[in-house]
């Protein structure tokens, strides 16, 4: 295959602290390459050197097969664009935010607002050209910072965390367009995620990402049927365990991970596990539940964070979980912290790895 | 006993009758402000962009420096640039003592620490992350440059218009400097201290009351363009 990317011992230090060590990595032609790994793994600033947003310790980045360099960077950068996981909008309306790398790039402004309602039709955005950027809702927004990506027509298309901040909807949406873009357009995406089920399904390859090393490469499949092993590393990725799986006898599997914490699962597996569950596929009370489902768990929550329209919480039940819901949600049950809560999922919701 | 009420009878006379000698005073009082505010925005919106957008060593030294020059007395100022430009100065043979070049130098000198220090401060209050962005849609480093200002555009209207504001009202430099010739050097500041040692009220109050207007105006103008949505959209579109 092709490679149109590539790190070669790449490192990365600011002062001390070394963010990126020794990397390698070929990103091929076509491809969506995913990178997984835990917050502060170094996903962010290993795209951020792919867009030539930040230049290399020591190591060499090419691109296209050109080395990059100092005299070169602007003309390669061209190239290659990043969409942050933080949604970042010029203060003006949709149309300018989107159009902007276009005018840099000089396109007649015929050809530019065609393109343009081309991309905002894409990301189910049309006739939103003269609204305010910064006053639509947060899928949308991040939406505009998709088609503004698009609009460019990269070869290489770089991701950061580009669901996490968006409902369930929004993110399936955006995942379907990333889907179609990579296919139609075979535009070569690079996507950094910490969401199991996005680099289950959508990449072609995933790179593991830990401590600023690429610890393992390879397709979904592969890395998924032996990430247990590799779970140490991952510990932060949230809502993933390890435990002991025994037969419940009624035809269901428990798997014990620590501090009187069981997860009942359907799968039928014996011995040492991994799993992990999708926050949003967790159902949260502040009332014990009477639910078919089999998991059910009293704690406290430990931890809040806003993010826009979602609420992503840390209940600590002896283990800690993760759980989003709506902002409305939110408010509506009038959470706080340390407050006691109930948590539910189904023994079917949880992928045993 | 100073005859206030027909003085400012008088003067709104002079106002409405666009009496010459002042409306003369006024027109040199706003361009040379706004050709000094023009030099200053020139140098010191680069200097402050370097202040906000690049770490170096020094850089809080620097950004200190300018922002208690703010406060410097216009006619300390003026003192150091009337030896300056003065026969026997550094720059004597330049021969702009007592010219509208010297006062306009001047008072752009005089504004400069005022407007980097806005300045500096709008676009230090500027999502770190537009530079990095506009760079990777393709943006050189003056375009990302200059979409950063672009968001900081109320503080580049506020630094430019509080500027402008001092450079109108200020004595010091336009006297010294400038020295206050009739029809040439005069500007409404140094004026109104002319005809008022003079005992011609009736002007100097009239210019009072200019400078008063042009000065509420400006205030007005800064208030509005807050609001103005549609100022700011102007401003905002993107270059072709």
């Amino acid at each position: 295959m092709k490679v149109l990317a590539e790190l070669k011992s790449v490192t990365k230090a600011y002062g001390d602290k070394i963010v990126l060590d020794s990397v390698n990595l070929q990103v091929y032609e076509g491809e969506i390459l995913a990178l997984l790994g835990p917050n502060g793994s170094g996903k962010t600033t290993l795209l951020k050197m792919l867009a030539l947003l930040e230049n290399p310790t020591n190591g060499e980045v090419s691109i296209a097969n050109g080395e990059v360099t100092a005299k070169n960077t602007e003309k390669i950068r061209m190239l290659t664009t990043l969409v942050f996981q933080k949604t970042t909008l010029f203060s003006t309306s949709v149309y300018n935010n989107v159009a902007y790398g276009l005018k840099i790039r000089k396109i007649p402004k015929k050809t530019c607002e065609q393109e343009v309602k081309k991309v905002l039709e894409l990301v189910k955005l049309q006739g939103f050209e003269n609204r305010s950027a910064k006053k639509l809702s947060g899928g949308e927004q991040q939406r505009v910072t998709i088609a503004r990506a698009l609009a460019l027509k990269p070869r290489l298309l770089l991701l950061d965390e580009p669901t996490a901040n968006l409902d369930p909807k929004n993110a399936s949406m955006l995942e379907g367009i990333i889907a179609a873009v990579n296919r139609e357009l075979e535009t070569t995406i690079v996507m950094a995620t910490h969401n199991m089920f996005q680099a289950r399904t959508l990449p072609h390859r995933i790179a593991l990402i830990s401590d600023g090393r690429i610890t393992e490469i390879g397709e979904p499949a592969e890395i998924f049927s032996k990430l247990s092993r590799n779970l140490v590393s991952f510990a932060d990725i949230e809502n993933t365990f390890k435990g002991n799986a025994y037969a419940t006898g009624e035809g269901t599997t428990k798997i014990r991970v620590g501090n009187d914490v069981e997860v009942e699962v359907t799968v039928q597996k014996t011995g040492e596990v991994s799993f992990f569950i999708n926050p949003q596929d967790i159902i949260l009370s502040k009332t014990a539940l009477e639910t078919s489902a089999r998991n059910v768990f009293k704690g406290r929550i430990a931890e809040i964070s806003d993010l826009g329209n979602l609420v992503k919480l840390k209940v600590n039940v002896g283990k800690t979980f993760a759980v989003q819901i709506t902002k409305r949600s939110f408010i509506e049950m009038g959470l706080n912290l340390n407050d006691e809560v109930y948590i539910a999922f189904k023994a079917s919701s949880v992928q045993v790895l | 006993m100073v005859d206030i009420v027909g003085g400012i009878a008088k003067a709104l006379q002079l106002i409405v009758t666009g009496d010459p000698t002042l409306y003369g005073i006024v027109y040199r009082s706003l361009f040379f402000s706004g050709i000094a505010i023009i030099l200053a925005a020139l140098w010191g919106t680069p200097i402050a962009m370097v202040l906000s957008l690049k770490n170096f060593r020094g850089k809080t030294i620097v950004k200190t420096f300018f922002n208690s020059l703010i406060g410097i007395p216009t006619v300390v100022l003026g003192l150091v640039l009337y030896l300056i430009f003065s026969r026997g100065g550094p720059l004597g043979v330049l021969g702009l003592l007592y010219t509208p070049g010297a006062i306009i130098l001047g008072e752009a000198i005089l504004v400069t620490p005022i407007l980097i220090s806005i300045l500096t401060s709008a676009i230090e209050a500027v999502d770190p992350e537009i530079m990095s962005l506009a760079k990777t849609l393709g943006a050189s480093e003056s375009q990302a440059s200059i979409a950063v200002l672009k968001e900081a555009v109320s503080g580049v209207l506020l630094s430019n218009i509080a500027s402008f504001n001092r450079a109108i009202a200020e004595l010091g430099v336009a006297l010294l400097v400038g020295g206050n010739i009739a029809g040439l050097t005069d500007v409404l500041t140094t004026a109104i201290s002319r005809y008022t040692a003079r005992g011609e009220l009736d002007l100097a109050i009239a210019l009072g009351i200019v400078l008063m207007i042009i000065v509420f105006l400006i205030n007005a103008v800064v208030i509005m363009a807050r609001k103005a949505r549609w100022l700011l959209t102007i401003w905002r579109m993107p270059q072709q």
